[in-house]
């Protein structure tokens, strides 16, 4: 009998595809775990168990490897996902400002969630457009030269509770 | 496509696309196919191109070519008509229009899209006359200009693939190794380890099977060069590694990328495929009984994993913890099997060597650093941007002849080269040349390339603070002293920038800094005291000053700053009002308002908004 | 093949790390993380020393670190000990009651701790780790998550399958062992086990001798105690 926590059948099926996919190889446990986090929205434990078995890496060490990497997130995660750049171009610019103000405004610390499961806060150490600093990633959609006065605007994009 | 099966036939195949595909027909460069061009707007304006062209009827008279990223990040979306090679800036769609009919059409240029160089005021319009270009030499990245990275052809019609024809045809491995010798090419990953040798011990090393590994994980923040090369020219990091490996033995390559960089995997994806295709990558390369294959394998999100035995780690399927180097990864290394790691930009150096040869490789740069760096020159600088230069150039002719100074007309106050693992280097040493060894007597290092420019209002004390911080999220945890080390390093400068700390935490923190240098497991610990040293030694006034009068004078410190409105200045207009998050600024309409410093947050919302100058902190 | 140890040149073999030449050699290298039956992991960095000369003089793990023909080596030089004593200084920090750590700090003569204590039970030594992955062949706890967030865990939190509850982990941690009574609330320092401060170290910069405790200086001290009898009478 099914029991809450536990995988579908089309759920290790699927699992099984992306394992097949990367021919079940160490090298790519990482790529794995995030094409699982892709369908998911977070790494289920049954799901890390079965690619334990499959890979034939021990549990301990996949859980391992979902717990050091900032990618993978172990709970479920928010609605949307809002990401503020705190590399250095973006710091000098005044990317803490605008972090400070998301963390208000949407009262949550980085690595929270919203109570209403609406928004999700991370950060980031760097993304690569320094030109467009400081940025705040939503979802898929990049906003570049925030300043604090502009982060309501941008949230208010996602959800009608801002 | 059939497989391209020898050297001949690659020549011949090379011809056809030069005759046929490349002939001097005018056409409309756009870097569109770049993460942060293509944010700025870019993907509009390349359609807008395409609907404009065919209403006119040009779309077969001109090309279109959408490239990567073509380096002066601070005017996207750029637009280059050639072949009169007019450069026109931040274009948006709504230009479009005017542009085929004015420019293209009649000839016409239009002169509010011409950059401006900043410090002489004049109009360019080309990049011969762009200061910002004048003093490049970009060998390496000067080719994303000339090609689509989702086309090989592109590629091969720059003599893509020439450099690899000629290895596998006349030049055995042991030769191949000591061109890159000779050349002086040394890692560019921020080891500056000369990547001849390190082919050498990787072949002489015994064991089998031997790998080939690129390191993609750019992590330091605020440097993409990387991200830029695989982008824009994924085909030139293959080829550099096709010739690696032969050179050392190895039919095994991993090209790690950062997770963060999601186009340059698909580029690299494409661009790898094409190779397959074309015959450059899989068995029997053009004939020569050679084999290789490269597989793309991704980050998950640690800064750690730039180092080349956490990255080994990561591949092998294990969370990215470095090990000790006392035994070298090209002896026991992936696996623990021979392995030669180098960074995306070292790898994409090897082609233009192989082309140009050796020598003409070793005349540029300084007797110890030969060829040219790409540096992501971004921060409080006017033009921002990825900027190719020959090792030896001295800082202020990036800063000022290159960059165009700093905006707002402020002050200079230091640049900070190599990433976490540098240091800043201050106003009093602006004429040091760029080169491998002076950057490191000066207590910063080369680093992978960020070049982070900071102005007056930049406070260091915060600076160190920040890339302590970084370094502490970043920490892989397993020795002693970058884990504890590092956090109680950061506990001291919150302390100094919250006015909490004494002259004797100073000196604590030189102490522990020196004992994190010395005693750290791999690079990140070793050098994650260099942005406190640096700052230490170059600034220790500003230091002084938040201890001791409790004093932050760029303003940055938030317990040590208070915002104020200057009554002379305030017209009462009330912007500020409606930003501040604390109701704390009070005032009636058109008279001088005050701020509640009770309720006052130190946010700085208001400070951004006043358009009077009226708010100053003190 | 030879190597220099603390200015003796000694026959080592081949296949040897410091730490093994230090031990075969009598020499007293602190360590932490380190056991004879496991593999070396290098974590603690208590056990570093100096090799090399000059310039180009640096601190490696011991533990790990291969012997080479002509390799130079000090075990207790002043850089050595400045940064032993800062280590073990950070380690009582983390885990103030820990007797292990109390007695290094105390065997150092570190007069007191200057950071915040916490009040941790585990130096992250991983000992446990891999006596439960080598000797045991159970693999039932690892590291998760890292960092300052690093610790040792079984996956998920819960109890593993894999954990034959044989008791291994608790028997080679050294933070488990005893626990310390008596850390100082100013100091965070106990120090009433053990006491031993060497005095060649401030006259010579470097350890003069062998052997462990040092003759020479309880005969130092032995002098000092009739002096200053003699004073007194």
């Amino acid at each position: 009998m099914a029991k809450p926590g536990d995988l579908l059948p089309k759920d290790i099926r699927l699992i099984d595809a992306i394992i097949k996919k990367y021919e079940a190889k160490k090298e790519f446990l990482i790529c794995i775990l995030q094409d699982i986090q892709n369908v998911f929205e977070y790494l289920p434990r049954k799901a890390l168990i079965h690619v334990s078995e499959k890979l034939e890496i021990p549990l301990i060490q996949v859980y391992g490897v979902a717990t050091f990497f900032k990618a993978f997130s172990l709970i479920p995660r928010g609605g949307h996902t809002c990401t503020v750049c705190l590399g250095t171009a973006c710091h000098v610019r005044g990317a803490e400002k605008v972090l400070d103000k998301v963390k208000r405004t949407l009262d949550i610390d980085v690595g929270e969630t919203t109570k209403d499961m609406d928004f999700s806060l991370k950060t980031v150490n760097c993304l690569g457009a320094c030109a467009l600093g400081p940025m705040v990633v939503v979802d898929d959609d990049y906003h570049g030269h925030m300043t604090q006065n502009k982060v309501n605007e941008v949230l208010k994009k996602y959800s009608t509770k801002i | 496509m059939k497989k391209i099966r020898n050297t001949k036939d690659l020549d011949n195949y090379r011809k056809i696309i030069l005759q046929e595909k490349y002939s001097e027909k005018p056409c409309v460069i756009i870097s569109e196919k770049s993460t942060c061009c293509y944010l700025s707007g870019s993907k509009e304006v390349v359609e807008t191109f395409r609907e404009g062209l065919k209403k006119f009827n040009l779309d077969n008279k001109i090309d279109i070519k959408t490239t990567g990223c073509l380096g002066f990040c601070e005017i996207e979306p750029i637009v280059i008509l050639e072949p009169k090679g007019i450069v026109y800036q931040k274009v948006k769609k709504e230009d479009v229009l005017e542009i085929i009919t004015e420019t293209i059409i009649n000839d016409i240029i239009i002169d509010r899209l011409l950059y401006i160089d900043p410090v002489k005021g004049k109009k360019c319009k080309t990049e011969e006359s762009m200061p910002f270009y004048k003093k490049q030499r970009r060998f390496v990245l000067g080719n994303n200009r000339f090609i689509d990275p989702l086309s090989v052809d592109d590629y091969l019609a720059i003599n893509g693939y020439k450099a690899l024809a000629t290895v596998l045809d006349t030049m055995k491995p042991e030769e191949v190794i000591n061109t890159i010798k000779e050349s002086g090419l040394r890692g560019r990953g921020g080891g500056g380890f000369p990547t001849g040798r390190k082919w050498e011990y990787a072949r002489k090393a015994e064991d089998e099977p031997k790998y080939v590994i690129c390191n993609a994980d750019e992590g330091d923040p605020g440097a993409y060069m990387d991200r830029s090369l695989l982008e824009g020219n994924p085909h030139s990091v293959v080829e550099g590694m096709i010739i690696g490996a032969y050179a050392i033995g190895s039919n095994s390559g991993y090209v790690y990328v950062r997770n963060e960089y999601p186009l340059a995997v698909k580029h690299l994806e494409n661009a790898i495929k094409q190779a397959e295709e074309y015959g450059f990558l899989g068995k029997n390369i053009l004939g020569s009984g050679f084999n290789f294959n490269i597989e793309i394998s991704r980050g998950g999100g640690a800064f750690v994993c730039g180092e080349s035995t956490a990255l080994m780690a990561s591949l092998e399927g294990k969370p990215g913890e470095p090990r000790a180097k006392y035994v070298h990864t090209v002896e026991k290394g992936l696996w623990n099997k021979p392995t030669n790691l180098n960074n995306v930009e070292t790898w994409a150096n090897v082609p233009l060597i192989i082309n140009r040869g050796a020598e003409w490789y070793a005349k540029i740069g300084t007797s110890n650093s030969k060829g040219t760096k790409i540096f992501s020159l971004v921060g409080k600088i006017n033009n921002t941007g990825l900027v190719e230069v020959p090792m030896g150039i001295k800082l202020y002719e990036i800063i000022y002849d290159i960059g165009g100074g700093i905006p707002d007309g402020k002050k200079f106050k230091a640049v900070q080269t190599g990433g976490p693992s540098g240091g800043c280097i201050p106003e009093n040493l602006i004429n040091l040349p760029v080169d491998y060894e002076k950057l490191s007597e000066a207590g910063s290092m080369m680093g992978s390339g960020g070049m982070i420019v900071m102005d007056e209002d930049t406070c260091m004390v915060d600076v160190a603070k920040y890339f302590v911080n970084f370094l502490k999220e970043e920490s892989c945890g397993k020795c002693v002293p970058c884990r504890e080390g590092l956090e109680r390093m950061g506990e001291i400068l919150s302390d100094i920038t919250e006015g909490k700390a004494k002259n004797q935490d100073l000196d604590l923190l030189e102490e522990l800094g020196g004992v994190i240098k010395d005693t750290a497991l791999c690079a990140l610990g070793g050098t994650a005291a260099n942005p406190v040293l640096s700052t230490i030694k170059y600034f220790r006034e500003e230091y002084r000053d938040h201890i001791e009068n409790k004093k932050c004078s760029a303003g940055v410190c938030k317990a040590l700053i208070n915002f104020t409105i200057k009554e002379e200045k305030c017209t009462g207009c009330g912007m500020c009002v409606k930003q501040c998050p604390q109701d704390a600024i009070s005032g009636e309409k058109k008279k001088p308002h005050k701020i509640d410093q009770k309720k006052c947050i130190k946010c700085g919302a208001c400070y951004d908004t006043c358009r009077f100058n009226a708010i100053i902190r003190i | 093949m030879e190597i220099t140890l603390n200015g003796v040149n000694v026959q080592v073999e081949d296949n040897w790390t410091i730490l093994d030449a230090a031990k075969f050699y009598g020499v007293n290298i602190p360590t932490l993380c380190y056991h004879e039956g496991l593999s070396p992991y290098g974590a603690c960095r208590l056990c570093v020393v100096e090799i090399g000369k000059g310039d180009r003089a640096k601190l490696v793990a011991s533990c790990l670190y291969p012997v080479k023909g002509g390799l130079y080596v000090r075990t207790h030089s002043e850089r050595v000990i400045k940064a032993r004593r800062m280590l073990v200084e950070l380690l009582v920090a983390r885990c103030p009651q820990s007797k292990v750590l109390q007695d290094l700090a105390a065997a150092m003569g570190i007069e007191k701790v200057r950071f915040k204590p916490k009040n941790d039970d585990c130096i992250l030594c991983g000992l446990c780790i891999r006596m439960c992955e080598e000797q045991m062949d159970a693999k039932a706890i690892g590291f998760v998550n890292r960092g300052v967030k690093r610790k040792i865990t079984t996956p998920f939190d819960i109890k593993s399958e894999k954990c034959r509850t044989c008791g291994a982990c608790i028997y080679i941690c050294p933070a488990c062992q005893l626990r310390c009574q008596g850390p100082d609330a100013d100091t965070v320092l106990c120090g009433s086990c053990l006491n031993f401060s060497p005095s060649c170290l401030e006259l010579y910069k470097d350890i003069m001798c062998y052997m462990d405790p040092c003759v020479a200086c309880l005969e130092d001290k032995k002098l000092k105690k009739k002096d200053g009898n003699k004073k007194n009478e």
